[in-house]
């Protein structure tokens, strides 16, 4: 760490590791930020059935309160595109940083991160991403590949019409 | 906890429209008994207005209310004729009104001006507001968890990620920076997003296009507080995280962190609102809505995007071939009329100002163009200054209505040279599932009665 004669005015104060750690709560697309911990799809089901069924459908099909997370595979050139977890997003990881920073609805942060991975883990398999029997950590996530991986495309190209008006 | 009752307790306020403080029943009945003998009906036309002269209470000094309390007009009864216009002296100027108080509050006669709340959103009366800026009380919604009550001693923020000295701010410290204040307009990416299809447009501009709000926001270049922690020279993307329920995350781009993102503390010269991200907010000028974070309690520097939830599964654009756009941040150059405006009617042949707003996330509106006829002929509207960069613009336009059928369009021009586009071009390009940055031209339709419809294309 620099010196104070780096600063211009010495406002604030230096965050300690510890107070770093309570926070940061992101997960990179590498895994980086993912905590130790491990959840499997039938722990999962039992936690989607007591916070996110009532949402998100029995099957994670969706409701009037909270969007589909499965199915739309494929749909997404469609006329009617559907976008769920399975079928639009592009990385696992944003799934587990979501749940966890998010969910669920009545407790955000609230769970244990065994049970982040399980809900993690549940929303994969049942989207027929990954199978029953695996186990989802801070090595096996970063690893699954979502089927619209390759479905995003930047930087922006607009402006994208004939805009010269008349 | 089931969504049902979620909702009706935390996550969804019930709009209260009727009950900006409690009605003093006793003062009101006095006054309608006061005024109810006279004979001259003083005030034409409907609603709130023809209660007028009933609901100036006038109160005995010793009847002063208190800061909190508001008379009422009786919306609820028939309107009660008075004594108020020439050659009558107006009771309002008999007898001594209520004293100065606390905070204050807009005239009861105008309390139906009122955002619309929808479950996580509520939308700006554009057509009721006049110049380019928005109340406080009326600057559009958008949360994703609900608004987080924060104490501001309680509330920090952490810098950290790629850079030399991680550090915590409080609130009073990003307020000793050096600060300033700019103008600028913010829409939520998604605002009318309903024109996409002729079927789904929306009947009024409030409903269509009331995701726009305009205010002065006071903070601090984020660029100072940056420097202060010292950016490694390789960090090119910064993460944004905000202290709601939802944590809600976005990835910036350094470059424009660096350029001119505020950390704003305050909006139209007071804090900021609890909606609007109290104590502390991320402001990125031109840019769509939801990247500029609010509650800011999280900025950590990186060489990549995180691929949050938000900037993957949301807040992007699909396209016709199912491919998607990722971090189409900007609002393009886009304007609407507001007046006369679907919903409303006009009252009359004669002179009519048709008037709106104008603006562009790349700089300043240049040119507004008006057609009465559908886009066959453009005529240029007056633009009313100042003409900031990134901020609305109220644009006016004289128009002499005959009592034949119109369209009424707006077609606004940004000093990058972008001219407003139809809604045909963009969906030619885009598709019609791509939700998000619809900037097309509006059509209001004027009946020969008057009556201003929603229309397409």
């Amino acid at each position: 760490m620099l010196g104070d004669n780096e600063r211009t005015y010495g406002f604030g104060h230096p965050a300690t590791e510890e107070e770093i750690a309570g926070w940061d709560i992101d997960v990179k697309p590498d895994g980086t930020g993912l905590p130790p911990g491990r959840g499997t799809v039938e722990e999962g089901r039992k936690l989607y059935l007591e916070y996110g069924a009532a949402w998100h459908g029995a099957e994670g099909e969706g409701t009037d309160y909270a969007p589909a997370l499965v199915g739309g595979i494929g749909s997404l050139d469609t006329d009617s595109p559907k976008k769920t977890v399975g079928s639009y997003w592009p990385y696992a990881t944003s799934l587990f940083s979501y749940i966890r920073r998010a969910m669920p609805a009545s407790g955000p942060q609230t769970l244990t991160d065994d049970e982040y991975y399980a809900l993690t883990a549940w929303v994969l398999w049942a989207n027929g991403i990954i199978s029953e029997d695996e186990v989802m950590d801070q090595d096996t996530l970063p690893k699954v590949v979502m089927p619209n991986r390759d479905g995003f495309t930047s930087p922006d190209p607009r402006p994208d019409v004939d805009n010269t008006g008349d | 906890m089931s969504p049902k009752n979620h909702k009706t307790s935390a996550n969804r306020a019930t709009p209260d429209t009727t009950g900006e403080s409690r009605v003093n029943r006793r003062s009101f009945v006095q006054m309608a008994g006061a005024v109810g003998g006279a004979g001259v009906i003083g005030v034409a036309g409907a609603g709130p207005t023809s209660s007028q002269h009933a609901l100036q209470a006038t109160p005995a000094p010793e009847d002063v209310p208190e800061p909190t309390e508001v008379r009422m007009p009786p919306w609820a009864e028939e309107p009660q004729p008075g004594p108020a216009i020439p050659p009558h002296i107006p009771p309002w100027m008999t007898e001594w009104g209520p004293y100065p108080s606390e905070y204050g509050t807009r005239s009861p006669f105008e309390r139906h001006v009122v955002r619309l709340p929808g479950d996580t959103s509520s939308r700006t009366p554009l057509a009721d507001l006049h110049g380019t800026m928005t109340p406080n009380s009326l600057f559009f919604e958008r949360h994703h968890a609900g608004i987080p009550n924060i104490d501001p001693a309680e509330h920090r923020l952490m810098i950290h990620g790629m850079v030399d000295r991680p550090t915590i701010f409080t609130v009073d410290d990003i307020k000793r920076f050096p600060a300033t204040s700019v103008i600028h307009f913010h829409e939520c990416s998604g605002n009318s997003g309903s024109e996409w299809t002729e079927e789904s447009i929306a009947p009024t501009v409030q409903a269509g296009f009331g995701l726009l709000s305009q205010t002065e926001w006071t903070g601090v270049p984020l660029k100072t507080v940056l420097d202060e922690v010292g950016v490694d020279p390789d960090a090119t993307w910064m993460l944004a995280e905000g202290a709601d329920a939802a944590a809600m995350d976005r990835s910036i781009p350094i470059e424009k962190a660096m350029d001119d993102a505020l950390l704003a503390y305050a909006m139209n010269g007071e804090a900021l609102r609890p909606a609007q991200g109290y104590p502390l907010r991320l402001v990125l000028p031109g840019w769509e809505g939801n990247a500029q974070i609010k509650w800011l309690r999280r900025l950590e520097l990186g060489d990549a995007p995180w691929q949050t939830r938000e900037e993957t599964s949301k807040y992007t654009d699909l396209m016709p071939d199912g491919s998607a756009r990722q971090f189409t941040f900007v609002m393009e150059c886009k304007s609407v009329i507001t007046n006369p405006s679907g919903g409303q009617t006009i009252s009359g042949h004669g002179f009519h100002e048709i008037s709106g707003l104008a603006w562009s996330g790349r700089g300043r509106i240049t040119r507004v163009e008006v057609s009465v006829d559908g886009g066959e002929t453009w005529e240029d509207a007056q633009l009313q200054e100042p003409i900031l960069p990134m901020a609305l613009t109220r644009f006016r336009f004289p128009w002499e209505w005959t009592g034949q059928a119109a369209r009424l369009q707006s077609r606004a021009t940004d000093e990058t040279g972008y001219v407003q586009p139809t809604i045909q071009q963009l969906v030619e390009v885009r598709g019609i599932h791509s939700n998000y940055h619809m900037n097309g031209i509006k059509t209001w339709a004027v009946a020969e009665s008057g009556e201003v419809t929603s229309a397409w294309g």
